[in-house]
């Protein structure tokens, strides 16, 4: 289909895939599991698109077709794992256990963070690409002085990957041997930009070059990004180093809601990948060998629904920030200047409760 | 009380030494601060005596210093970054003004960003392009970040300790020139807060301020004005980013007259913020405007010819004369 070195487990009918190295350890729920994920979180993404267009949020960042590839990133994080997430990982939030509406708050423009990133262990959305990969090279290297057998996940795509923070990381990551995973979902598209403009060999032939390896797995394989993200946590944990995972995958809809995507590419290209539909393929698994029933399935969706009708409700409760609140944690003790200036906006009664 | 005489390089030396025997948390990150103890020697020694894992020669790329200090703080250390010199700060201003300024806010209060990103500045050392250069400006534009210069040894071992142990982000300006001079240096007790500019000579007809190595040059402005009948009064900032306005506006209602002097161009500068504050707050006792005395705004010259460059002795009380000149 695309690259002979792609781990794949699963077509994209649905027909399980053996491959050399690695296999599915999951059993009928930890799938089911997985495909309840990608359910709601599609499900969350397309309320989140509607709540733009009625002018509910400022802007989204659709996530469709890459489910698997965060879904499946995101549950083979370790409880004590950190992760650091660019702007689209949704899918990441969701399994790290961020509400819905924290990660709503952003693009509903009343923060600029939306969640309390130690208490999830997922760090605030990052939007100057690349900036995090560096954040988490560096977190890594104190999982290293504190002897901690931990593991650290930095998102990016292939947009990010042409930038020096991003090649700094990997520099960084191999000369002290860090314990980090890089998650790199190549959904092909960087706005407008298609990735062959981003490099001229597939990404994931990049990590050698910096001295560790490279993957590339099909990033709507659900099964198969679990597993190879799994294995590079784990070697990370033990001592074994940096691994680069290209998740090789598609966005569907556009890269924002500000965004046009028939301006550049061409209807054909969209309906193959299509029929690569990360969900789709979990099903057909999951109702001929594990006999999952359609009920199941309908209760899954109906669940999907009532969390995107309680995030349409929680959205819509959240009311302009109090204008005083811009002046917290900008600094960690007094400072003269914002002191003052605080003081001047409450004596121009601008400061208010939410409205 | 322990006194000792020591240059501004020994000193920051032993601050960053006393800051890691303290708190094992305290790293310093850098390109040659190891084995080589930094260009300009200020780390010499502290590897051999803490560790590669707690000096860390890094490899040489300015954003990733930064950067990953920033996913450091995260975890809970505190990064001292040396940045080799002032204009090779650049590639990390990415990381400065997007992260380590902005981290805190956007966690809303999560993420301490305690760490340091230690900054040789100014120009008068004889050396080639971008190593001259007085970059301040840009960071204290920046809110969340807080700037600091020091001037004098004793500043220099107590500042970068009370920096390194406050948990908002610090940019440590260093006055390169003057490494190498000796001062008094108490190891018992700091000389005032960080943030806290401090008078270093006094006098009643002109304040004139500045920081980092023009304090020294204003020192001598002094000197040879009072020789001339002037009394200038010398009040050194300390603190770029907060200003303490309350110290310099104590000093120019005594004096109604002030000059602010720094090798940075003028336009949008410190001397035109403490111009603009100061004649806000000391409207009614100023008997002369405020005048900045600035590097040229031009590209930091050849330095064969930087002596015409940054405010000198002659500079200074040439502003000097104009603002005694404004007496009706």
């Amino acid at each position: 289909m695309i690259d002979e070195e792609l781990v794949q487990l699963l077509s994209p009918e649905g027909e399980r895939v053996a491959h050399p190295e690695y296999e599915s350890s999951l059993g009928s729920n930890e799938v089911l599991g997985l495909y309840r994920d990608m359910v709601i979180i599609r499900r969350i993404c397309n309320e989140s698109t509607s709540l733009q267009r009625q002018g509910q949020l400022a802007l989204w960042a659709p996530v469709q077709g890459q489910e698997a590839a965060q879904i499946g990133a995101g549950r083979a994080l370790a409880p004590m794992d950190f992760s650091f997430p660019s702007y689209r990982e949704h899918g990441v939030a969701w399994c790290r256990g961020v509400p819905p509406e924290d990660m709503l708050r952003v693009f509903r423009a009343v923060t600029t963070g939306g969640w309390d990133p130690q208490k999830y262990r997922h760090s605030v959305p990052t939007v100057v690409l690349g900036n995090q990969t560096l954040h988490a090279v560096g977190y890594a290297m104190g999982v290293q002085r504190d002897g901690a057998e931990e593991a650290v996940l930095t998102f990016f795509g292939d947009g990010a990957s042409s930038q020096g923070d991003v090649l700094e990381s990997f520099v960084w990551a191999a000369s002290f041997n860090a314990p980090v995973v890089f998650f790199c979902q190549n959904n092909q598209w960087g706005i407008s930009t298609p990735s062959s403009v981003q490099s001229k060999i597939p990404l994931y032939h990049r990590a050698p070059g910096f001295g560790f390896p490279g993957v590339r797995v099909d990033g709507n394989d659900v099964l198969a990004v679990y597993e190879v993200t799994k294995r590079a946590l784990e070697s990370a944990r033990v001592g074994g180093g940096p691994t680069l995972v290209e998740a090789y995958t598609y966005r569907i809809g556009a890269h924002t809601t500000s965004d046009d995507p028939t301006r550049y590419r061409i209807d054909a290209e969209v309906e193959v990948w299509k029929h690569r539909d990360p969900i789709e393929r979990v099903k057909a698994l999951l109702a001929r060998e594990f006999k999952v029933k359609t009920t199941t399935f309908d209760e899954i969706a109906q669940e999907a629904e009532r969390l995107a009708l309680k995030l349409r409700e929680d959205v819509l409760a959240m009311g302009r920030p109090d204008p005083i609140t811009m002046f917290d944690n900008v600094y960690a003790d007094a400072h003269p200047l914002i002191d003052e200036e605080r003081r001047e906006m409450i004596e121009l009664g601008v400061s208010g409760g939410p409205s | 009380m322990a006194t000792t005489t020591m240059t501004m390089a020994k000193a920051l030396n032993e601050g960053l030494r006393r800051a890691m025997e303290k708190n094992p948390k305290v790293l310093l990150m850098g390109e040659d601060i190891g084995r080589l103890g930094g260009v300009f020697r200020i780390t010499d020694g502290l590897q051999k005596d803490f560790g590669e894992d707690r000096v860390i020669d890094a490899p040489l790329a300015e954003s990733a210093i930064v950067g990953t200090a920033v996913g450091l703080a995260i975890r809970g250390y505190r990064t001292v970054c040396e940045i080799q010199f002032d204009g090779f700060v650049y590639p990390a201003f990415d990381q400065i003004v997007s992260q380590v300024a902005k981290l805190r806010k956007r966690s809303d209060g999560v993420y301490t960003m305690g760490l340091v990103i230690r900054l040789p500045f100014q120009g008068g050392i004889g050396a080639i392009e971008h190593h001259s250069e007085s970059p301040e400006v840009y960071f204290a534009q920046t809110a969340g970040l807080r700037v600091v210069s020091c001037s004098t040894p004793n500043d220099a071992y107590w500042m970068i300790q009370q920096s390194i142990e406050h948990d908002d982000p610090v940019v440590f300006c260093e006055p390169k020139s003057r490494y190498w001079e000796k001062g008094e240096v108490d190891l018992d007790n700091p000389p005032q807060g960080l943030f806290d500019a401090v008078v270093r000579r006094e006098g009643h007809d002109v304040t004139v301020l500045g920081y980092g190595s023009t304090v020294k040059t204003l020192l001598r402005a002094a000197q040879t004005a009072a020789n001339e009948g002037v009394s200038l009064e010398v009040i050194d900032v300390r603190s770029v980013s907060p200003l303490d306005f309350e110290t310099m506006a104590r000093s120019v209602e005594k004096t109604g007259r002030f000059v602010a002097v720094q090798e940075s161009p003028q336009t949008a500068s410190i001397g035109s913020e403490i111009v603009a504050e100061l004649t806000q707050r000391c409207f009614y006792s100023l008997r002369a405007p405020g005048v900045r005395v600035s590097g040229y705004s031009v590209p930091y010259p050849p330095s064969r010819i930087e002596d015409a460059y940054r405010p000198n002795v002659d500079r200074i009380l040439d502003a000097v004369d104009r603002v005694m000149g404004f007496e009706s």
